[in-house]
């Protein structure tokens, strides 16, 4: 029992975090924008290594250098917003959903030709995980993971709830024409849905990159589970998204877990299908998600 | 031999240009026919490769087969296993709205990938299938091959432009086209609206599936890691875009025109200080990437816009 | 007295189609206006062409003697305009006191208590569902939902697209009473109705939209008492 704690749920509900903070960004995106962002994935990649860039240059723990990763991702967030997105706001999403794609393309290959295509690591060495009552052990990394995740999640409540813009975001994710029939600056709500997006996808890439090592697909390769806890949470509900977030990131581990026999349930080299399926299962029989989002 | 060297690199480039035309038709009926997403081409191609490659190489122990069998049989082979995965992820997803559809589709090439990888005993994993046959292997070698090699590849073009054509006049396609405009309209007039795009989804895939195995049998070697899946499913959407989505000769002149520039691309990158060449890659890639921008803002009906009037409605 | 409201020779509609003609329309202040006619006659088209929500081809639109013509919706809300649309009108997933609040997002700067305060005394239903999701209420309901957030800005003049559509009679009546009411606190309302009739014995003004031009003007009682409109666009004879 303490075995499937430890190896399954903890890492569970640590990439768990990581795809939570990048379903959040798509979520609110899909919400507002009302496209699929095929980018967000490559975006958590250039704000993680941003904070990358800043450990070799200042000696301080990567997460307090959090915010050199976020601004290089909102940076690059608002310019392709600018200069990719905004042009086609007028014509189908799915224009702009190619386009995204085409910019998963050019970030990745930023990443490759400032940075390389080889694997990196934030902190060299190995460092042994805290214990907690004689049993349970999680490493130092998987704490911060999950409570900074928990912390985030209910700023981002009492942001939505609470404060004129996040009840503007989430008045323009509803009905977008009546929030400009209200006066609302929408321009100004898509900066901020960049700007929040980007900075959650700048934080869920170092954790990512943290936990395993740093290098250019390491984004894109979470895309998927994100997409998947993104729809799992509702579109346009970025509580949602968290919740979908955590729901993957357990339902992925614990998969592989020996449920039935001495095997794994689901061998650990197909642990990516599970999101997928997860993913289309839902679309196909509950497209609201578990928290109502809304429907294309 | 500067001359005869540089003929031959034209070869090369305009069999994988002819590849990519055949990708690109494909794509067209997928998109530019029926207004389906898919993001996972690089899927198909690499089923059709791998069908293609065991049907046709030596029996082996390190992989499923191989059968032995003759080239025809193996690009048979390449569309019927593209076409019935094709079949089975479309009974799945085809009826969800493009962006879902976009996003179902990233997961499918990141499970056909999961699959070619780990099962070994089917593909050989990581180490890949070598000894591709090329046709008429035993009679010419070397450049004449690749001459014949790509004489067989354009024929290959010219049918699927031919079925892709005629499916486009088809009162099939016009049926799928009325779809693709407007959904709604063409459900209210008793279209089996799934049922349409579930036969462009499987048509496509079984044409990606033989773009696959022409690309088997020119490389005559293929691995998981021989090809980024990203750019090419990437490369083969830019060429749609450019061309004309819609229209299957914008499709061809499209695969081509990228593809020449491409190619030409590199051999300007060749010319960067050596610090910069092992990076070349990137910046090509950082190009098309910027490229696909241009197209969409300035240049959305490409080089041979769709000719019938375009009212889209999604 | 000029008018709050002032509309000289408007041409307006989408993609550069003309679906309103050269319209004159004035709005007095303290006034309820109606514009009323046959479906498709560009009724809804005016008011969102007023409220820059169309492509004016050309006319000009005058508030307080201040050009507006050129101004985005955006810049009209802190002007003193508000306007409801006749369908999705609420923000769903938003709570009644929320929507409420969005309201007074574009207003100008005041005492946003007190106008909520107000807002509530007017729809006084709307007290105990503050916390609920709009998307949950009535039609009813979310009409006054609706009308309470236009309201929060503080608005000079409030444009109403067909406020009853698909509402049920007594619905009808309430929401008139509503209107009166909020003529009397010194709201301007210049609204489109179906409900013709009725909604001309409450009209202070009345206009008569036919094919996208302005057909007919003329006080409220002055127009249920023409025989021409009647006819033609009130179902028959006088009662």
């Amino acid at each position: 029992m303490i075995d499937f704690i430890n190896l399954y749920l903890v890492p569970g509900l640590t990439i768990g975090s990581v795809y939570a903070l990048g379903a959040v960004g798509i979520s609110m995106i899909f919400g507002i924008l009302r496209f699929a962002h095929f980018a967000h994935g490559d975006l958590m990649t250039i704000g993680a290594y941003g904070v990358l860039t800043a450990v070799w240059f200042i000696p301080l723990h990567p997460l307090l250098l959090l915010p050199f990763g976020m601004a290089l991702a909102i940076v690059a967030a608002l310019a392709v917003d600018q200069f990719f997105y905004k042009p086609l706001r007028k014509l189908p999403t799915i224009y702009t959903v190619i386009a995204s794609f085409g910019v998963a393309l050019i970030f990745r290959s930023l990443a490759q030709l400032f940075w390389s295509s080889g694997n990196q690591v934030f902190i060299p060495g190995v460092r042994p995980p805290l214990v907690l009552f004689d049993t349970f052990r999680i490493s130092a990394l998987h704490a911060q993971a999950i409570i900074l995740t928990v912390v985030i999640a209910v700023a981002l409540h009492f942001f939505l709830t609470r404060s004129k813009l996040g009840r503007a975001m989430r008045a323009v994710s509803d009905e977008p024409e009546l929030a400009a029939v209200a006066g609302l600056d929408t321009e100004r709500v898509v900066r901020w849905t960049w700007v929040i997006g980007a900075a959650l996808a700048a934080t869920a890439g170092v954790f990512a990159g943290m936990d395993t090592s740093m290098h250019p697909n390491l984004g894109w390769n979470l895309l998927l589970a994100m997409f998947a806890a993104a729809v799992l949470g509702g579109i346009g509900k970025p509580m949602g998204a968290i919740a979908g977030g955590l729901i993957i990131g357990i339902a992925e581990e614990t998969a592989t877990y020996t449920w039935l026999s001495d095997e794994p349930l689901i061998s650990p080299s197909y642990k990516s299908a599970v999101a997928f399926f997860i993913m289309v299962a839902l679309l196909l029989f509950r497209p609201q998600g578990l928290f109502k989002g809304r429907l294309l | 031999m500067e001359l005869t060297g540089l003929f031959f690199y034209l070869v090369s480039v305009l069999i994988a240009g002819g590849i990519y035309a055949v990708l690109c038709l494909a794509l067209n009926v997928q998109w530019g026919m029926g207004g389906l997403f898919n993001a996972g081409i690089a899927g198909f191609f690499a089923v059709g490769a791998y069908a293609s490659a065991i049907v046709t190489t030596a029996v082996s122990e390190r992989h499923l087969g191989g059968f032995d069998l003759p080239i025809p049989f193996g690009l048979a082979a390449a569309m019927l296993v593209a076409g019935v995965t094709g079949w089975a992820v479309a009974k799945i997803c085809v009826r969800l709205k493009s962006d879902y559809l976009a996003m179902a589709s990233v997961g499918i090439a990141e499970i056909l990938r999961l699959v070619i990888v780990n099962e070994s005993w089917l593909t050989n994993g990581s180490l890949g299938i070598s000894g591709v046959p090329r046709p008429f292997g035993d009679m010419v070698r070397g450049r004449e091959a690749d001459l014949l090699y790509l004489a067989m590849v354009w024929l290959c073009v010219l049918c699927v432009y031919i079925l892709c054509q005629r499916l486009y006049v088809s009162p099939w396609g016009r049926t799928l086209r009325a779809i693709r405009d407007n959904e709604d309209s063409a459900r209210a007039a008793g279209k089996d609206v799934d049922w349409f795009r579930l036969q462009t989804f499987v048509i496509g895939c079984a044409i990606m599936g033989l773009a696959g195995g022409l690309s088997a049998h020119y490389f005559k070697f293929l691995s998981p890691s021989a090809t980024e899946p990203l750019l090419v499913t990437f490369l083969v959407w830019v060429m749609l875009m450019a061309g004309g989505s819609g229209n299957n000769r914008g499709a061809i002149i499209g695969a081509l025109a990228i593809w020449l520039l491409w190619s030409a691309t590199e051999i300007f990158t060749n010319r960067l200080p050596p610090e910069w060449i092992t990076r070349s890659s990137y910046i090509r890639m950082l190009f098309v990437g910027l490229l696909l921008q241009f197209v969409l803002q300035r240049f959305r009906s490409g080089l041979i816009p769709e000719k019938s009037p375009e009212i889209r409605s999604d | 007295m000029s008018a709050l409201l002032s509309v000289q020779g408007l041409t307006a509609g989408y993609g550069g189609v003309p679906i309103i003609e050269d319209i004159d329309l004035d709005v007095a202040e303290h006034e309820i206006a109606v514009i009323i006619g046959p479906n498709g006659a560009g009724k809804s088209t005016l008011l969102k062409t007023v409220f820059a929500l169309t492509s004016r081809i050309s006319g000009s639109v005058k508030f307080i003697d201040r050009d507006i013509t050129a101004l985005k919706t955006a810049q009209l809300v802190p002007l003193g305009i508000s306007a409801v649309p006749q369908s999705r009108n609420v923000f769903p997933t938003l709570s009644v006191d929320e929507n409420l609040d969005v309201g007074t997002y574009a207003a100008p700067p005041g005492d946003k208590q007190a106008v909520r305060e107000t807002v509530l005394e007017l729809f006084p239903d709307l007290k105990d569902k503050l916390d609920q999701p709009a998307g949950e209420l009535s039609g009813g309901q979310r009409q006054m939902v609706a009308m309470g957030r236009a309201l929060m800005s503080e608005p000079k003049l409030l444009l109403l697209d067909e406020p009853t559509a698909g509402l049920s009679p007594a619905y009808l009546e309430i929401i008139f009473d509503l209107l009166l009411d909020i003529r009397k606190r010194g709201v301007t309302i210049l609204m489109v109705e179906q409900n013709a009739k009725q909604a001309l014995r409450i009209a202070d003004t009345g206009h008569v939209l036919v094919s996208g031009k302005n057909f007919v003007s003329g006080t409220g009682e002055a127009l249920l008492a023409d025989d021409a409109v009647r006819r033609s666009f009130l179902g028959g004879a006088a009662t």
